[in-house]
């Protein structure tokens, strides 16, 4: 929505629609979630390393620069379309337009351009494939899951999680040309990581969620509940991380990892559910550990292949 | 004089209006030698090489 009052700044008079001050390239940077992007651009490399073809390395740098710039697009379109409920929670509320730096319509505009450039791109530089793979991933989470998912049911970052795993299987499509079981694994690791990270999250920000009316599974089903699920969901993640090991396409030194970091993680979900009975505090402090814990995770897991995959090309 | 004569918009205002259109072009700058060297890098010689 623009701001169409009358802006006046030390008495002088800014004119209709203008801003006391207009946005910086820096909001719009900030549109952009640049450290959700960070993350992408490390799993689609990820992708991309452990495909086995050739890439011209410009054109794996301009793929990769897609996918940056596509997940900034969607995080951007979110930011548009969810910009009442992020003004309500505290956790977003100093987003660009809940705190009146960018106009809604703006970031609309800004959302939908990237969108098509960062496709056209894809497209141009390494083909049909990976482009749709990255028009697809823009429009899952826009549409199904900013849209239809994330206000109606507490599965909705189980679902739309699909959107966040697919950057390495688009990274992987960039190099071949087409998708394999293996870019299929790292899919299913990021999907199976995303509803124990979100809920972790939600746990200690639950009253957010509940006043913004967002039913996310700790506010649906309630905190023992959710703190089970992240448990279960822990559990059921360890041995998908040691696919990629038993399939072939990581080494042991990649299985080790991800068996140690699995184990923590399982250990520490398992506290936060053991905590939930008796104390919410403690519990909700260690929801906050599991939930930092689950960044480095994942960093680490993708962060192993992609070691064990350039010290085999070094050695 | 008329209201509209008398907007002036505070320093801070352009100074950021300024760093944004400039963000603009440098990144359709960028946009078209991103297009250029794909095409070449695709293309290679190629690119002139087709049928009259």
């Amino acid at each position: 929505m623009t701001d169409l009052s009358v802006h006046v700044q030390d008495g002088k008079h800014l004119g209709e629609g203008a801003y006391a001050a207009a946005p910086s390239w820096r909001d719009y940077v900030e549109l952009l979630k640049p450290r959700v992007m960070s993350l992408v651009i490390f799993t689609g490399l990820v992708g991309m390393v452990l495909a086995p073809g050739a890439i011209h390395p410009l054109l794996g740098a301009v793929a990769l620069l897609a996918i940056a710039v596509g997940a900034g697009a969607a995080g951007c379109l979110n930011m548009w379309y969810d910009a009442d409920i992020d003004a309500i929670m505290i956790r977003t509320r100093k987003r660009p337009i809940p705190r009146g730096s960018v106009a809604r319509e703006d970031a609309l505009f800004f959302g939908v351009i990237l969108s098509v450039a960062s496709v056209l791109i894809m497209w141009l530089a390494v083909g049909l494939a990976a482009s749709t793979l990255l028009g697809f991933t823009i429009a899952f989470y826009l549409f199904i899951y900013t849209m239809g998912l994330k206000r109606r049911t507490p599965q909705n970052i189980v679902i739309g999680g699909a959107a966040g795993a697919l950057p390495p299987v688009i990274g992987w499509a960039a190099v071949m040309g087409t998708v394999s079981v293996e870019p299929l694994v790292l899919f299913l690791i990021i999907f199976m990581w995303t509803p124990p990270h979100f809920w972790a999250l939600a746990l200690y920000r639950n009253g957010d969620y509940e006043k913004a009316g967002v039913p996310m599974m700790p506010v649906v089903a309630g905190k023992q509940s959710a703190r089970a699920q992240i448990l279960l969901y822990a559990l059921l993640l360890a041995p998908i991380t040691l696919m990629p090991w038993f399939l072939g396409f990581a080494g042991l030194a990649y299985g080790v990892t991800a068996a140690a970091v699995s184990a923590i993680f399982v250990s520490l979900a398992g506290e936060v559910w053991r905590l939930g009975r008796k104390d919410e505090q403690r519990a909700d402090r260690a929801a906050r550990r599991l939930f930092a814990y689950s960044i480095f995770y994942l960093f680490i897991l993708f962060f192993a292949l992609l070691a064990e995959r350039v010290a085999g090309w070094l050695l | 004089m008329t209201d509209s004569q008398n907007v002036t918009r505070a320093p801070e205002f352009e100074k950021n209006r300024k760093a944004r259109n400039l963000a603009i072009a440098l990144s359709l700058a960028a946009f078209v030698v991103l297009i250029f060297v794909i095409t070449i890098v695709r293309l290679g010689p190629g690119v002139l090489d087709r049928p009259m």
